[in-house]
């Protein structure tokens, strides 16, 4: 089938992720090969995954790990997990 | 995980940190709970996202109607901006403190529904099913979602993302 780029728009999230059946991504794979908007489209799309999932973007804040710890420590001490503490302990 | 699961909902850092404390230990107390059946990390995201429900509800009030009953927007355009001179992003680009910055923002604005999907499948690299498990939706909802998330972003995005470097086919692709 012959799909013009709104088509392609439509199913470039499920492209990117490998979930289309075969008939519809070689039809994607046909048009892209022909159009430099929709490749363009998907690889910035592509690019923005791959910013996001690199550590540097979405950082956890200073001292987050220790700060964790820290209440960790203070609220959970001795307990085994999944038990709770009696209030007369906390 | 915890952290930028939470985040997502509250969008405010010191509820996040405060939040994934929380959830943390209702997590280490609750271990019993866990079955085995379910993988550990979309265990741990949903007492993160219930934690982050929890305060979004606290914050904004009993009256106001819960978060759990919004719906997709009807109206929007989600339509990619074309890019003319766009090609693969050079690693330089990827160091760019800006770009991750315009993104950081890009996200943060999106509508709440959409970055709480986009935060677990593509910042915590949770799959379909995980996602729509963790936050109580179908997984047919999840997709829409995140493909509006995705466009939305390359939007916003892309007057950040023009170069003029090679193109590089099959760069990229997630597992599904």
């Amino acid at each position: 089938m012959r799909l013009d780029c709104k088509h392609v728009w439509e199913y470039i999230s499920e492209y990117i992720d490998g979930s289309l059946d075969t008939r519809v991504r070689e039809d994607i794979e046909r048009h892209l090969e022909n159009c430099e908007i929709c490749s363009a489209i998907l690889d910035s799309t592509r690019n923005i995954l791959i910013l996001t999932a690199d550590d540097r973007t979405f950082e956890l804040p200073l001292g987050y790990s220790e700060r964790l710890h820290a209440r960790l420590k203070k609220e959970i001490g001795e307990t085994q997990p999944g038990e709770r503490k009696r209030p007369d302990e906390s | 995980m915890v952290y930028l699961t939470v985040y997502s909902i509250v969008k405010n850092e010191a509820d996040a940190e405060d939040g994934a404390q929380e959830a943390v230990i209702n997590a280490y107390r609750h271990l019993s709970s866990f079955r085995a059946e379910a993988k550990f990390s979309t265990w741990l995201t949903t007492i993160a996202i219930n934690e982050g429900r929890k305060r979004l509800r606290k914050a904004k009030g009993a009256a106001e109607s819960s978060i759990e009953e919004e719906v997709e927007e009807k109206e929007g355009d989600y339509t990619p901006a074309p890019l003319r001179d766009w090609r693969e992003i050079p690693l330089e680009a990827l160091e760019r403190k800006e770009l991750r910055e315009a993104l950081r923002n890009a996200v943060a604005d999106l509508p709440d529904i959409y970055r709480q999907v986009f935060t677990l499948r593509d910042l915590e690299e949770l799959n379909i099913e995980e996602t729509a498990e963790a936050l109580g939706l179908n997984p047919g909802v999840v997709k829409v979602r995140l493909h509006r998330a995705r466009i939305l972003l390359q939007k916003q995005l892309a007057p950040f993302l023009k170069t003029a470097a090679r193109v590089r086919k099959g760069f990229f692709r997630r597992a599904p």
